[in-house]
């Protein structure tokens, strides 16, 4: 559960006391106990504060990797305006997880609840300046920096899926529902102790269904209601658009890779106690061997396939790895990391031609990196960890309809109301000049 | 004078713009240019998805020569872009009407 409360205190206040000198003595006077109880209650709660404040920031400099992975993926008439889009979701997603999102999220369901729909009646309140409660066992501001960032990945998903074809008021205005009450309510019914929790026993350690399933049900529904690229599928076959800029896209997938430590690592959400800092070493270990393995097959399964190794395939096997090992990062044995994430890989590689065939057009590859990976890494935690096959399902199953058909309802309400795509002629002469006025590329190549 | 124009190998330019150095060509102007000839383009693999790449990337140099000079040139050009391979490119002769150097107004073999 991502709302566990301070746990450890007491057995790290222990250990102090047994490994100091000083205290060991019998001399020890009552006075210095009590210091000594609020210097060890202090120190964890330090840890597990910079915990949340280390991985905070990683997973924010994952929308650094969302946006150089779509920028670099996209072509060049559309680049400034996918960039917009990820700056803007990633400010969007902070302020409406500030106003309703985080209240949703941790409601505090009461004993009788259903646990399906709560909040909290107050807003989040941070610590005055210069205090801290020590019961809660961490800042609770870091917590919150900490849930915030985790809803703007939700975010990021969406608009690598949706890129160079929908306008960005819309896309905004999506961003703002999805961010305020779609993906709050998913995590209510888990880390928020609600419905899947309690009932089920469902287990999503750091969010493949949470969070990118949740973001990958939204970013399909989309691609259906929103339709494909003009020109993308002509007579039955794909008119490729190749990526504009591949050491960009190359240099996000790493910077995701990296933020996945943060993602994962810090989803242990302790780390006061020297069992909790080697549960997190181990995650981190299983979170890279997890992508290796993605990474890896996606080389062998395209060069096999197309007699060419892919390199964007590649990029999407590694996140596919990381996706498919985020339901259960701890638990699984190293050997069993690698597996989760080989076949993570294998799926993207598979999955993403498939989409292709039914004409659901996903720029970026977000619709088989975070929603399949995603199911798949959830329904394995009934291999690897505490959780059951039909809770794991119940739990897919819930966040498919829930967020399918929210979504769905949103983006009708959109395309109705203000539409969700420009002008055929905007869109072949590229978003960029239209939707922002900025181009990415501009000028002549040698006028600089 | 005559306006010789070429299209060669991306890799070919550097030993192209030495041999001619060599002859006493004293300028050239060169682009990045895309086409196809006979050898039309290739099919390339993108996300599982195959697509055809009609133009390839060439160079082309663009060379004011005397008219004594020019046989010259153009044969040291097919020579040293040669690779005996589809793809090596075309050369092209012009006749130039006149020529001018912006600095100094000097027109003609004296501005080539």
């Amino acid at each position: 559960m991502k709302s566990a409360i301070f746990k450890t205190g007491a057995v790290f206040a222990t250990a102090l006391l047994a490994s100091s000198p000083a205290l060991a003595a019998p001399a020890a006077d009552a006075a210095a106990e009590v210091a000594a109880d609020a210097v060890s209650g202090g120190t964890a709660y330090i840890f597990n504060t910079l915990l949340f404040l280390i991985g905070g920031f990683l997973v924010m400099w994952m929308a650094a990797g969302f946006a150089m992975l779509e920028a670099g993926l996209v072509r060049a008439k559309n680049t400034s305006t996918q960039c917009l889009k990820n700056i803007g979701l990633y400010a969007i997603a902070g302020l409406m997880f500030w106003i309703i999102g985080y209240n949703i999220a941790y409601p505090g369901f009461g004993e009788d609840s259903m646990g399906l729909f709560g909040m909290a009646g107050t807003a989040y309140g941070m610590q005055d300046v210069g205090s801290a409660d020590l019961d809660t066992g961490y800042s609770v501001a870091s917590d919150w920096f900490f849930q915030m960032v985790f809803c703007a990945t939700t975010a990021s998903i969406v608009s690598g899926t949706l890129a160079e074809r929908i306008k960005i008021v819309p896309f905004f205005i999506f961003v703002t529902v999805l961010t305020a009450v779609i993906y709050p309510v998913v995590v209510s019914w888990e880390w928020g102790g609600g419905y899947l929790d309690s009932v089920w026993g469902f287990s999503d350690f750091a969010g493949s269904t949470l969070v990118h399933s949740t973001g990958g049900w939204a970013a399909l529904v989309g691609a259906l209601i929103l339709g494909p690229r003009l020109g993308r599928y002509v007579d039955g076959k794909v008119q490729v658009f190749p990526g504009t800029n591949i050491p960009l896209a190359t240099l996000g997938t790493f910077i995701l890779w990296l933020g996945w430590f943060g993602f994962n690592g810090a989803s242990q959400l302790a780390m006061g106690t020297v069992g909790d800092v080697s549960d997190v070493s181990k995650i981190f270990v299983n979170t890279n061997m997890a992508a290796c393995g993605g990474v890896v097959i996606a080389i062998i399964l395209t060069q096999l396939r197309y007699k060419k190794a892919d390199v964007t395939m590649a990029m999407n096997g590694a996140l596919a790895g990381l996706v498919s090992i985020t339901a259960e990062p701890l638990a699984p044995t190293v050997g069993q990391s690698i597996l989760i994430g080989m076949i993570g890989g294998a799926i993207v590689v598979f999955t993403v031609p498939l989409l292709d065939k039914f004409k659901i057009d996903d720029v970026v590859g977000a619709i088989p990196v975070h929603l399949v990976a995603g199911i798949w890494g959830t329904l394995i935690v009934a291999w690897t960890g505490d959780a059951t096959f039909i809770g794991q399902l119940v739990g897919v199953l819930l966040t498919m309809v829930w967020v399918s058909v929210a979504s769905a309802i949103v983006w009708f309400i959109l395309k109705a109301t203000m539409g969700l795509r420009p002008s055929a002629e905007i869109e072949i002469a590229g978003l960029d000049i239209h939707e922002t006025g900025v181009e990415a590329y501009p000028g002549l190549a040698n006028q600089a | 004078m005559k306006f010789v124009i070429a299209i060669i190998k991306p890799f070919k330019l550097d030993e192209v713009r030495e041999a001619l150095a060599g002859l006493g060509v004293a300028g050239m102007t060169v682009s990045e240019v895309k086409g196809f000839g006979r050898q039309k383009g290739q099919t390339e693999i993108y996300r599982g998805a195959e697509y055809s790449v009609n133009m390839l990337p060439k160079v082309k140099l663009e060379i004011a020569v005397s008219d004594e000079l020019m046989p010259k040139v153009v044969e040291t050009i097919q020579e040293t872009a040669s690779t005996q391979s589809i793809g090596d490119g075309k050369i092209f002769v012009l006749d130039l009407a006149s020529t001018m150097r912006i600095r100094t107004g000097e027109t003609d073999d004296t501005a080539l």
